[in-house]
């Protein structure tokens, strides 16, 4: 049984391994020729203004929790949803109430304007 | 191909792992080598996939748009994706001065590293697939979701706005897709009744009608579409955004730091379209089901699907205008969300009352 996983543990490795062959390819065969304006950061020819780990929208931030919530709804639907053919009507309504108060909050969220982007 | 591994396994490695590794390991280390002959076998013609799917890209795109696309490099032009990697392997990797370097380095390595591992649950034929795992499903969203790693440390490591801004865009976006995604995979799991990518292709037995494009419709359409989304490819490319914020989050790599996001997202995309023919039709099921010889499950089933997929990829690159950032985010939580929401109701409705003649 777990070792159905250990070539997906071996790929993953080689994946990795991939990576970083590629970048050392890369790495070896290209030139070096370091100066102060190349490794600058690009800003369209300016000088960068400010440090670029800025400030920025809390909306990214609000988009992100919602993601988290949602995100966990769907883990609790996978065992469900294998399993609905067994669990009969009981199951099946079970699940839609968890779902009716999961579709409450997504519409209170959108009457909020949590999901606005203006 | 099968003979030729038997082949390979019996004759030549078996007695070379008897003789080279003491006794007590010897079943282990063969059945190691056999996993990493397996990958090599998947990975080698992926990487050489996305090298032409590169190509095809720029011809397709460039017939569209009534021009030739690359015709210089060798007969008519196909040369061309082994003449770019040579030149990206010999550009200069330039780490800017003030990057996380640790970070910087990492970030295309954690990107292209499950956009490969994420083909070991993908069956090619019946029973032609590296880990027959039960939890096949669960680990693809696993393994879809981690790229956006590579991509988050490469905007932070960079340390430059405009790649700053672009992994921020780009992360907001993949999770809000992701959600839709994660819906649309419950509802096939709803209709296949198993997590194991081969059992949801023998669920789709039947015929043409009898696959989960029609049952499933909406929910193909938006799996699809945010399966684009996902990979950041146009028309939801904002988080390169070439003509607003240069190249997004790859903006201060080159060479082959470049090449290896860029092969992320080819793999990405080629996943997405085998996906997409797994999950709704049929993956190696043959749509003439029944007819002699045409009608037996293949892997040209499914590579003739998957190119069609990758092919509605380009196409829609070259035809639709870049959304813009909100229209982007309401699409994924105002109108994917609540679809994807109703079509979990109507297939757990479809499959408990039995509906003929898909859940019968």
């Amino acid at each position: 049984m777990l070792q159905n996983y250990l070539p997906i543990l071996i790929f993953l490795g080689i994946g990795l391994i991939t990576g970083v062959v590629l970048f050392g390819i890369g790495f070896v065969m290209g030139p070096h020729r370091p100066d102060a304006e190349k490794n600058s950061p690009y800003e369209c020819g300016f000088e960068a203004f400010e440090d670029a780990r800025m400030k920025f929208d809390v909306r990214y931030y609000l988009i992100a929790i919602l993601f988290i919530i949602f995100d966990l709804e769907i883990a609790f639907f996978f065992p469900w949803a294998v399993v609905i053919r067994d669990v009969g009507m009981a199951g099946f309504w079970a699940m839609m109430l968890f779902l009716g108060v999961l579709v409450i909050g997504f519409i209170y969220e959108w009457r909020k304007g949590a999901l606005e982007w203006e | 191909m099968n003979a030729l591994y038997e082949l390979l396994t019996e004759k030549v490695l078996a007695p070379l792992v008897a003789t080279v590794i003491p006794g007590a390991w010897q079943d282990e280390t063969l059945y190691m080598l056999q996993a990493v002959i397996k990958i090599v076998v998947i990975v080698a013609p992926l990487m050489l996939c996305v090298a032409y799917l590169t190509f095809a890209e720029r011809k397709i795109i460039g017939y569209m748009q009534v021009r030739i696309g690359p015709n210089r490099v060798g007969p008519r032009g196909w040369l061309q994706p082994i003449a770019d990697a040579v030149k990206l392997m010999f550009k200069e990797i330039i780490i800017p001065s003030g990057a996380s370097k640790a970070l910087f380095i990492a970030a295309p390595v954690l990107s292209i590293a499950p956009s490969l591992a994420a083909w070991a649950v993908i069956p090619f034929e019946h029973g032609m697939v590296l880990a027959d795992i039960n939890a096949g499903l669960l680990y693809i969203l696993a393994l879809t979701s981690l790229g956006i790693y590579g991509i988050i440390i490469a905007g932070w490591a960079s340390n430059s706005k405009y790649a700053f801004l672009g992994a921020m865009r780009s992360a907001a976006q993949i999770v809000s897709y992701e959600i839709a995604m994660g819906f649309a995979l419950v509802v096939v799991l709803i209709a296949a009744g198993s997590l194991n990518l081969n059992q949801i292709i023998l669920a789709q037995n039947g015929s043409l009608l009898h696959w989960f494009w029609l049952p499933l419709l909406p929910v193909f359409g938006v799996y699809f579409i945010s399966g684009i989304a996902e990979t950041n490819r146009a028309p939801f490319d904002v988080a390169e955004g070439e003509s607003e914020i240069v190249a997004g989050f790859h903006v201060e790599y080159g060479g082959m730091a470049f090449s290896i996001f860029f092969m992320a997202e080819y793999a990405n995309m080629i996943l997405i379209s085998a996906l997409t023919s797994i999950l709704f039709f049929g993956g190696w099921l043959s749509p003439f089901q029944g007819v002699p010889v045409i009608g037996e499950p293949s892997l040209v089933w499914l590579l003739a699907k998957t190119s069609m997929f990758l092919f509605l990829f380009l196409w829609f690159r070259a035809t639709f205008p870049r959304y813009r950032y909100d229209q982007i985010m309401r699409l994924g939580w105002k109108v994917f969300l609540p679809i994807t929401i109703a079509w979990i109701v109507v297939t757990a409705g479809m499959v408990v009352a039995q509906v003929p003649p898909w859940f019968d």
